[in-house]
């Protein structure tokens, strides 16, 4: 079960702002899923293979050709702020 | 690229594929018959989308080593795995207003990260290591290996230890495009941490970034954002299947690979192993040298001098591959023939060398040209030498007292009268000759 620190934590890490007073009712939440998945653990899968996927498929390949055509002007256009085809943001180290 | 606007959906580039599949075999390591795709999940303005496409429990390519060479001793160095993934954009540090430049254009680009075990001791190994895999990926050509232009690029974790200990709390580096760099960066580093852990302090897990200008690694993250990619198998992408008949394709189709070759230059060509290596360090070079060896019909040790000397000499002053040479092997192997048929000596082959690389022609047409045919008309020779003891008596009568120097003065002598042409070894054999036929060192004057 998560304390209230590991959702905070969560939060931060997922990078979304939690009220205070919403905390406790993510928390409860958030153990309502745990709960799910300690059910499904209980199920025995012994001898069965993982799946990585839903759909028993694997990954179909693209031919190594360029298929894109340039449209950096038109990107960059809906961005806030660019300089010299870059797109400026917040400085990310001191 | 990649900038995660809404409903675009990533496809696996198959080239990407074949080159892992190359590196996995050129390594002696296993392709996986099946891999998978993660996503690994964390915030950096690089990274649009909030996770990278990469690769975590079951990579592309598992173990495998490299040989590398440091100081003379060679070291095997083990290979974790080597996994796909997708490229993040490049961050320009440098003041935009304050704010940080991003360039987008390889974000989402295909990947290949190799990890190696904790199996490197010192900044020099670590060195020796990335130049070897550098040359090897160039090798099988699966990289074009520029370093400035991000192709080929290095992160070092770094951790010290007390000896015996169990190995230390490890710092990642990065922004490391050059040897040099990566070398100076993990000897800073290793002297950092020494002096925070003797000072009392602890190392903490990190990312740093080194700083070229200030010669120093700095943290790149705040300390309490512990990493934590919750990594998860991305629901985008399939697993991907590796069939036993596209490896063997890939078998076929690659080179044969450095060790073999530096192997087959020592026993087969009777090198010895510090040549072998220097010439299996780039595939241009190793090719350069086996098409001349082939021209020449033989005499692989003078080749490989030739090669490593004024050859190489002259590709480092054009800053040029062997390939890019203005001298073809079968030039070079022309050159070499008339120095060991005698027709020129070795110092006018690098005058004749000099000409060939300044676009002068073939090797033969200089050499008539500027005269360089070397004399070995016995005749000839006794002649100057008759002349040069004619006019030398004070160096014959030193050479007669036991005064071995003036041998020496006497040959220079000859070679100068013959304007560097006469067959060297003819003129000592026709001097020492000439000088004994009245008397040797030390003996009667007439």
């Amino acid at each position: 079960m998560l304390t209230l620190e590991e959702v905070q934590a969560i939060a931060d890490l997922a990078r979304i702002e939690v009220p205070e007073g919403e905390i406790a009712a993510l928390q409860q939440q958030l153990n309502g899923i745990f709960g799910l998945i300690e059910q499904m653990r209980a199920v025995d899968t012994a001898g069965v293979e993982p799946m990585a996927h839903a759909i028993d498929l694997t990954q179909r390949l693209r031919e190594d050709a360029v298929t894109e055509e340039d449209r950096h002007a038109l990107y960059q256009e809906g961005a806030p702020q660019v300089e010299a085809g870059l797109y400026l943001v917040p400085k990310v180290i001191e | 690229m990649d900038l995660a606007l809404p409903g675009v959906l990533p496809v696996l580039n198959a080239g990407a594929v074949v080159r892992a599949i190359r590196f996995g075999l050129a390594v002696g390591g296993a392709v996986a018959p099946r891999s998978v795709f993660a996503r690994k999940n964390y915030f950096y303005p690089d990274l649009p989308k909030g996770y990278q496409i990469s690769q975590f429990e079951l990579p592309v390519v598992v173990g495998g080593e490299i040989l590398i060479a440091v100081e003379g001793a060679e070291k095997r160095v083990r290979l974790t795995r080597a996994h796909l993934e997708e490229d993040a954009g490049k961050s320009l540090h440098e003041d935009f207003h304050g704010m940080s430049g991003i360039d987008l254009n390889r974000a989402g680009t295909p990947l290949l990260e190799i990890v190696s075990e904790p199996d490197l001791r010192s900044a020099k190994e670590a060195v020796a290591y990335a130049k070897t895999l550098h040359s090897l990926v160039r090798w099988i050509g699966i990289c074009d290996g520029n370093m400035q232009e991000g192709s080929f690029r290095c992160d070092a974790n770094v951790s010290v230890r007390r000896p015996g200990a169990p190995l230390g709390t490890r710092c990642e580096i990065k922004n490391l495009n050059s040897f040099r760099f990566l070398e100076k960066a993990i000897d800073f580093e290793v002297r950092r941490q020494v002096e925070l852990i003797e000072d009392g302090g602890k190392v903490v897990q990190e990312t740093r970034l080194w700083d070229p200008q200030k010669g120093e690694t700095r943290s790149m993250r705040s300390k309490e954002d512990a990493q934590d990619y919750r990594y998860f198998p991305d629901p985008d992408l399939l697993p991907l299947e590796i069939t036993p008949q596209a490896i063997a394709r890939e078998r076929d189709a690659l080179p044969e690979l450095p060790v073999a070759m530096r192997e087959r230059f020592i026993a087969g060509h009777g090198l010895p192993a510090s040549d072998a290596t220097t010439l299996t360090a780039s595939k241009a070079l190793a090719d350069y040298f086996e098409a001349m060896v082939k021209a020449v019909g033989g005499e692989p040790k003078t080749c490989a001098n030739w090669v490593l000397g004024e050859f190489s000499a002259l590709l480092n002053r054009l800053e040029v591959e062997a390939d890019a040479g203005p001298v073809a092997p079968v030039a070079l192997a022309g050159l070499v023939k008339r120095v060991l048929d005698g027709i020129i000596s070795g110092k006018s082959a690098k005058d004749v060398f000099a000409a060939m690389a300044a676009g002068e022609g073939e090797a033969d047409a200089i050499i008539e040209a500027k005269g360089l045919r070397q004399v070995s008309d016995a005749g000839a020779i006794e002649a100057i030498v008759d002349e040069v003891l004619a006019g030398n008596a004070k160096q014959v009568e030193d050479y007669r007292a036991g005064k071995e120097k003036a041998f020496n003065s006497l040959v220079g002598q000859v070679m100068k009268a013959s304007r560097g042409k006469a067959n060297p070894g003819q003129v000592n054999e026709i001097l020492k000759r000439k000088l004994g036929e009245d008397a040797g060192p030390g003996g009667l004057a007439s």
